[in-house]
C-alpha cells in the first residue's frame, strides 16, 4: 500500500520527479565520469610502473662480471621489480626491428657500435629517483635513460583530478540534498490536507513518512541508473578513439563486470542518499 | 465508555476553551452536544481524539487515559474513533470510493476485505451509486454521507459528529439523523454537536448543552420528553 501511495505521489508531480531524477542523473553522471578518468588513469600509471622505466646502457669497455654485480646489487634493493640484461647482440635485434624499413640505416650499424643495457623496472615509481642515482654513479654505467617527466606528470595529474573529483562530487551531493529536501518539502505542503486527515484517522508517522522517503529513494536509484548509462554510452563511444590514443597500454575493452560493479555501487549510494535527503526534509516539515 | 473528569482547556491566548467539565457518555448512548458557536463543543471531540491536550482533568475513553497515553499510541486512540469533521475533510482529488477506504489503508486491513467493506458501508449510506464519482459531482447531503461512511468504516465503538448537518436543508439534515440513529441502534456511541435546536427537539436522546466552555445542562431523555410536556427540569450532574 505504502509503495502504491509512493507511485502515485510520483505519477501526480511530474514536473518535481522530472527535477529530482535531473539533479541526481547530474550527481551520478559525474561520479561515473571520474571514476572512468581515474581508474583508466590509475590503469595508464600501473602500465608506464610495470613497464622498464629505467635504461642504463654500458660503457664498451664494461666486463661482464661488473655488470653481472651490478645487477645483483640492483635486485639486492627492495625497490627493483624485474632487471632485464639486453646484449650488444639483442640491442642490434631490437635496432633491426625498429628500423626494417631502412636499409641505409641497417647497413650503417653494427653490433660493435650499439651499448649493452639493463632494463629496470621499479616497484614503484617514486623509487625510479633513487635507482638513477645508484646507477650514475656506477663507473660501467655511460648513459641513463627514464620516463620520470612522463609517470611524474601523470601521476600529479592524476592527483589533481582526483582533488577536482572529489570536491565537485561533494558539491554535487550537498545540492542533490538540498534540492530532494526542497522538492519532499513542496511535496509535503501540497499534501498538507492529506496528512491532516491521515493523522486524525488514525495514521502513525511512520505511515505518512515512508512513501516521502521510498520517493526520494526512487529519485536516486533511476538517477544513478540514467547518470551511469549516460557515462558508460559515452565511454563506449569514445573507445576506438581513446583505443589508439593510448595504444597499447591495456585499458579496452572495458570489463563489463567493472560496469556493473559501478552500477551496483552507485545504486546503493543512489538509495542511501535520496532516502537521506527526504528522510532530512521529513523530519523538518513533518514534526 | 467516554469520560471527561473537571477538564479544563486554556488557549494561547489566555481564554478557556473549556472550564472544569464533567461528561460520561456510556456505551451504546446517543448524546446531542449542544450550545452556540464557541461554547467548546469542537474542543471537546478535540480532547476526545487527543487532537489537543487539556490543561487539566483526566479524559478516559474506552479505558484509556488519554491525556497520559503516549504519543506513539494516538494512531491506535484514533482508530477507535470514528469522526464526522465540521469542514467534512474530504479529499478532493480523490474518489468517494478512495476517500472511504483511507482509514482502512491506514490500518493495513488487505485490499480485498477492504474493499468489500467500503462497498457494504456505501450502501449502509445509501451513496453506493456514488462511489466512483469525485465529491464536486456530489451534493451536501451526499458528501456528509460520505463523511459518515468514513468514519464508520473502520466500524468504530465510538462516533463523534461535528455539526454533521450544519450547511444541509432540514429535510436532508433530518435524514442525516435518522442515518445516525440507525447506527446507534446496531451498537455504536454517538456524539453528535450541533446548535440546530429544530434537530435535538425532535429527538428524544440526551442534550448536553455547553455555553462558554462550561456545562449548563444535561438532560437525559425522559427528561427532554418533560421539557417538551412543559417540565423545565435541568440535570445538572
Amino acid at each position: 500500500m505504502i509503495l502504491k501511495t509512493t507511485l502515485k505521489n510520483i505519477r501526480r508531480s511530474p514536473y518535481q520527479a522530472f527535477a529530482a531524477i535531473l539533479i541526481m542523473t547530474l550527481t551520478f553522471l559525474v561520479v561515473s565520469f571520474f571514476t572512468f578518468i581515474l581508474v583508466g588513469s590509475s590503469l595508464v600509471i600501473n602500465y608506464f610502473e610495470s613497464k622498464p622505466t629505467l635504461t642504463a646502457f654500458f660503457k664498451n669497455e664494461s666486463k661482464d662480471e661488473d655488470i653481472k654485480s651490478l645487477e645483483e646489487s640492483l635486485k639486492n634493493t627492495s625497490k627493483v621489480a624485474s632487471v632485464k640484461f639486453v646484449s650488444k647482440k639483442e640491442a642490434l635485434e631490437i635496432y633491426r626491428e625498429q628500423n626494417k624499413d631502412d636499409p641505409l640505416l641497417l647497413d650503417l650499424v653494427t653490433e660493435d657500435i650499439l651499448p649493452s643495457s639493463v632494463e629496470i623496472s621499479a616497484v614503484n615509481i617514486e623509487d625510479l629517483e633513487s635507482i638513477h642515482d645508484i646507477l650514475k654513479d656506477n663507473t660501467i654505467v655511460s648513459d641513463i635513460v627514464y620516463q620520470k617527466d612522463v609517470v611524474s606528470t601523470l601521476t600529479s595529474w592524476t592527483n589533481a583530478l582526483r582533488q577536482i573529483g572529489i570536491g565537485l562530487i561533494v558539491v554535487l551531493v550537498v545540492v542533490a540534498i538540498f534540492i530532494m529536501g526542497i522538492i519532499t518539502g513542496v511535496k509535503i505542503s501540497q499534501k498538507k490536507e492529506d496528512i491532516e486527515i491521515m493523522k486524525l484517522i488514525g495514521a502513525s508517522d511512520w505511515y505518512i513518512r515512508l512513501p516521502f522517503i521510498l520517493e526520494g529513494a526512487f529519485y536516486g536509484v533511476v538517477g544513478a541508473v540514467f547518470g551511469w548509462a549516460i557515462a558508460s554510452s559515452s565511454l563506449w563511444y569514445a573507445s576506438p578513439y581513446l583505443k589508439s590514443f593510448l595504444e597499447d597500454i591495456p585499458i579496452f575493452p572495458i570489463s563489463s563486470i567493472f560496469l556493473l560493479e559501478l552500477l551496483g555501487v552507485e545504486i546503493v549510494i543512489a538509495i542511501l542518499l535520496g532516502t537521506f535527503s527526504s528522510f532530512l526534509a521529513v523530519l523538518r516539515y513533518l514534526k | 465508555m467516554i469520560r471527561l473528569q473537571k477538564v479544563s482547556k486554556k488557549f494561547g491566548t489566555g481564554e478557556f476553551g473549556l472550564e472544569s467539565l464533567d461528561i460520561f457518555v456510556d456505551k451504546g448512548e446517543f448524546v446531542f452536544l449542544t450550545g452556540r458557536v464557541g461554547a467548546g463543543k469542537t474542543t471537546v471531540f478535540k480532547l476526545i481524539t487527543r487532537e489537543l491536550l487539556p490543561t487539566e482533568g483526566s479524559i478516559v475513553v474506552d479505558n484509556l487515559d488519554i491525556v497520559k497515553l503516549p504519543y506513539g499510541k494516538i494512531p491506535h486512540l484514533r482508530k477507535k474513533i470514528g469522526v464526522v469533521f465540521q469542514d467534512l475533510k474530504i479529499l478532493m482529488d480523490r474518489t468517494i470510493f478512495e476517500n472511504v477506504i483511507l482509514p482502512l489503508q491506514v490500518a493495513g486491513v488487505k485490499e480485498k476485505l477492504a474493499e468489500q467493506k467500503v462497498q457494504e458501508v456505501l450502501e449502509k449510506v445509501g451513496i453506493i451509486d456514488h462511489k466512483d464519482k469525485f465529491p464536486v459531482q456530489l451534493s451536501g447531503g451526499q458528501l456528509q454521507r460520505t463523511a459518515i461512511a468514513r468514519a464508520l468504516v473502520m466500524s468504530p465503538p465510538i462516533l463523534l459528529a461535528d455539526e454533521p448537518t450544519g450547511n444541509l436543508d432540514i429535510e436532508t439534515a433530518f435524514e442525516i439523523v435518522a442515518l445516525l440513529q440507525e447506527i446507534n441502534k446496531q451498537g455504536t456511541t454517538i456524539i453528535m454537536a450541533t446548535h440546530n435546536k429544530e434537530i435535538v427537539d425532535k429527538n428524544k436522546k440526551r442534550i448536553v448543552t455547553l455555553h462558554k466552555g462550561r456545562l449548563v445542562k444535561d438532560e437525559s431523555p425522559s427528561k427532554n420528553e418533560e421539557k417538551k410536556g412543559g417540565s423545565k427540569k435541568i440535570n445538572d450532574s
